[in-house]
C-alpha cells in the first residue's frame, strides 16, 4: 500500500507541474459547471416560456413532473442537455493525466529504473491508474457539487431543483463517472504501448469522448432521451467493458512487454 | 553473487543471449564487454528480473530468477543506460521516491548520505532537469545504492561524462567495491574496465572469454618483452630464437621484441645471454597490450 501511495504522490507532483494537465483538471470542470449554471442564471424570472412545452420531445414531456409549468419544464429540459457534459470530465481528465504520466515516463526513460524496484506490476498499475482516476472523480464530483449549490441558489421553485437533480443524474455522476474514468485510464494504457508522444497519446485517448458527444447530439436532436433505465444500462455495460479493459491493460502493462515492445 | 547456467533469451527468432554460463563471486567487479547489440543490456535485464529467460537458469544473491523476482529486485541496485530521473522533481524528491519504493527504513538519512557522498547535497532542492549529464548520472548512481544492495548492476556508468566526472564515478565504484559489494559493470570504456575490474567477460550473444585483464592479454597476445640495445646484430636475434623457452624474437630498429610465456622466470637468463653476447642493454620492459587490442582481436576472431 505504501508503494501505491508513493506512486500516486510521485505522479501528482510530476503531472500537475504540466500546464496542460493543470488546465484540464482545473478549468474543464469550471467550464462544465458554468454552462448549466449560466443557463439557469439567464433564465431567471423569464416569462413567456409557458407554451414551449410543445417544442420539447414527447419522451421528456412525459417525464416532466406534473407540478411544473411549461417554462419550468423547458428550463429542466435545457439544463438536462448539458448535464451530459459533466460526463466528459471523467473521460478527459484521466486520459490527459495518464498520457503524460505513462508516455511521459516512456519518453524520459524513467520507466526502467522504476520497474527495477521491488514494486509489483499490479502495485504500479494500480498506483498509476488511481493517480489518474482520483483527480477525475474529485473534479467531477466537486463540479457537480458546485452546480448543485449554485442551482439551489438560482432556482426559486424547489420542484424544478428536484427535477434537475433527480436520481438519474446522481447515478450518472456517482456510478457512471468513475466507470468512465476507469475506461479512460485503461484505454490510455493501451494507447501508451503504441505511441511515443504524450500529446499524441492524449489526442488518441480523447477519441473516447466521441461516443459521448454522439449521445449528446442524439438527445439534443430528440432521437432519445436519457432516463434512469438508460443510465443504469450504461453503467452495466461499462462494468463489463471496464472488466475487459482492465484485463487487457494488465496484459499490456507487464515489465517485459513495456521494456521490449513499448517502442 | 551471480550464477547463470545456459541462460538464453530469444525474441522471436533472434537470440539476444545464448547459453550464458557464468559465475561471479561475491565482492568481485566483473566487466561485461561487447559491441552494441551484443546482448549486454538484455543480460542485465534478465539478471535484474525485468525480463524472463527463454531457457536456462540464473541465481542472484542466492535467489532464483523467475521465482524470487521481487526479492532479487530488492537486493540489487541498477544503473540503467539512461539516468531516467524525474526532471521536474528535486534531486532529494527523486531519491526519496525510490527510497520508499525500495522500502528503506531511514529514507531521509539514506538520501542525505548519498547526496553528500556524490557531492550533490548543496543542489538537493534543484530540479533534476536542471542538472548536467554528469550530475544526473551521479544522482542515478545514488538511486541505485540507496537501499544498500549487495549486488550492483552498472550499465555504462561513465558514458557521456566529462573526464573529471568520469574519474569521480570510477573512484566511487572503487569505493563501493571496498565495501564488498558485487559489481556487474557493462562498459565500452576498455581502459575503465582494465582499471576497475577483477575479471572481464567479452560477450557477443554468447560469452567469448572470461578472465582477468592480465591473463586475457597473455592468452590473446602472449607475453612480450622489449630489449632496447645500443646496437642490434642479426645474429643476436637468431641466437635468441634458438633458446628453448623463447617462442618468437623479432628485431625492430635497435630493439628486440621477444615473446615468451614466463618472463619473471626467464628474463634473468635472457639478460645474461645478451650480456655474454656483448649486447649493451639500455632498457628492458614488458610490452603491455591495451585491453582494446585484446578486445579487437577477440572480436576479429569471433
Amino acid at each position: 500500500m505504501n508503494k501505491i501511495k508513493t506512486i500516486i504522490r510521485k505522479e501528482w507532483s510530476e503531472v500537475f507541474r504540466n500546464r496542460l494537465v493543470l488546465f484540464t483538471v482545473a478549468f474543464l470542470p469550471l467550464i462544465m459547471t458554468a454552462i448549466p449554471l449560466g443557463i439557469l442564471f439567464s433564465m431567471r424570472g423569464e416569462t413567456g416560456l409557458e407554451t414551449v412545452s410543445s417544442e420539447m420531445p414527447e419522451q421528456f414531456n412525459a417525464m416532466c413532473p406534473a407540478d411544473l409549468n411549461g417554462g419550468e419544464c423547458f428550463q429542466v429540459y435545457l439544463v438536462s442537455q448539458f448535464m451530459l457534459m459533466f460526463m466528459i470530465l471523467p473521460l478527459a481528465i484521466p486520459a490527459t493525466i495518464a498520457a503524460y504520466s505513462i508516455v511521459g515516463e516512456k519518453v524520459t526513460h524513467s520507466l526502467e529504473p522504476l520497474l527495477a524496484t521491488p514494486i509489483t506490476t499490479i502495485e504500479l498499475l494500480v498506483g498509476k491508474s488511481l493517480a489518474a482516476v482520483i483527480p477525475a472523480i474529485v473534479a467531477t464530483w466537486t463540479g457537480f457539487a458546485i452546480y448543485a449549490i449554485g442551482a439551489w441558489i438560482l432556482i426559486a421553485n424547489k420542484s424544478v431543483y428536484a427535477a434537475l437533480l433527480d436520481s438519474r443524474w446522481l447515478i450518472a455522476i456517482i456510478l457512471v463517472g468513475p466507470l468512465l474514468a476507469l475506461l479512460a485510464v485503461t484505454f490510455s494504457l493501451m494507447v501508451s504501448a503504441r505511441v511515443n508522444d504524450p500529446r499524441t497519446a492524449e489526442q488518441i485517448s480523447s477519441l473516447m469522448i466521441i461516443p459521448l458527444m454522439l449521445v449528446f447530439i442524439g438527445q439534443l436532436a430528440g432521437l432519445f432521451f436519457i432516463n434512469r433505465q438508460l443510465i443504469l444500462l450504461a453503467a452495466f455495460f461499462l462494468i463489463i467493458v471496464d472488466g475487459i479493459m482492465v484485463y487487457l491493460s494488465t496484459r499490456v502493462f507487464q515489465r517485459e512487454v513495456i521494456l521490449t515492445r513499448w517502442k | 553473487m551471480i550464477a547463470t547456467d545456459n541462460l538464453t533469451k530469444q525474441f522471436g527468432t533472434v537470440k539476444a543471449v545464448e547459453d550464458l554460463s557464468l559465475e561471479i563471486p561475491e565482492g568481485e567487479v566483473f566487466g561485461f564487454l561487447g559491441p552494441n547489440g551484443a546482448g549486454k543490456t538484455t543480460t542485465v535485464r534478465l539478471l535484474t528480473c525485468l525480463i524472463a529467460p527463454t531457457s536456462g537458469t540464473a541465481r542472484v544473491n542466492g535467489l532464483s530468477v523467475g521465482k524470487d523476482d521481487t526479492d532479487i529486485r530488492r537486493s540489487v541496485g541498477v544503473l540503467t543506460e539512461t539516468p531516467g530521473m524525474y526532471d521536474n522533481l528535486s534531486a532529494e524528491r527523486n531519491l526519496s521516491i525510490y527510497a520508499n519504493l525500495y522500502e528503506v527504513k531511514d529514507v531521509k538519512g539514506q538520501v542525505e548520505k548519498y547526496l553528500r557522498l556524490l557531492g550533490l547535497w548543496e543542489r538537493r532542492t534543484d530540479p533534476a532537469g536542471a542538472f548536467s549529464k554528469g550530475m544526473k548520472q551521479k544522482l542515478a548512481i545514488a538511486r541505485a545504492l540507496l537501499h544498500e544492495p549487495r549486488t550492483v548492476f552498472l550499465d555504462e556508468p561513465t558514458s557521456a561524462l566529462d573526464p573529471e566526472a568520469a574519474h569521480l564515478v570510477r573512484e566511487f565504484i572503487l569505493e563501493i567495491k571496498k565495501q564488498g559489494r558485487t559489481i556487474f559493470l557493462c562498459t565500452h570504456n576498455l581502459d575503465e574496465a582494465d582499471r576497475l575490474c577483477d575479471r572481464i567477460g567479452v560477450f557477443k550473444t554468447h560469452m567469448l572469454v572470461v578472465d582477468s585483464p592480465a591473463r586475457l592479454r597473455s592468452q590473446v597476445f602472449g607475453r612480450k618483452v622489449v630489449f632496447h640495445l645500443q646496437h642490434v646484430e642479426e645474429a643476436l636475434v637468431h641466437g635468441i630464437q634458438s633458446i628453448n623457452f623463447i617462442k618468437d624474437a623479432r628485431q625492430i630498429d635497435n630493439k628486440i621484441l621477444v615473446t615468451l610465456d614466463d618472463p619473471e622466470t626467464h628474463n634473468p637468463e635472457l639478460v645474461r645471454y645478451l650480456v655474454n653476447q656483448g649486447a649493451e642493454i639500455q632498457f628492458v620492459g614488458e610490452l603491455r597490450h591495451s585491453l582494446e587490442d585484446v578486445y579487437l582481436q577477440l572480436m576479429k576472431n569471433s
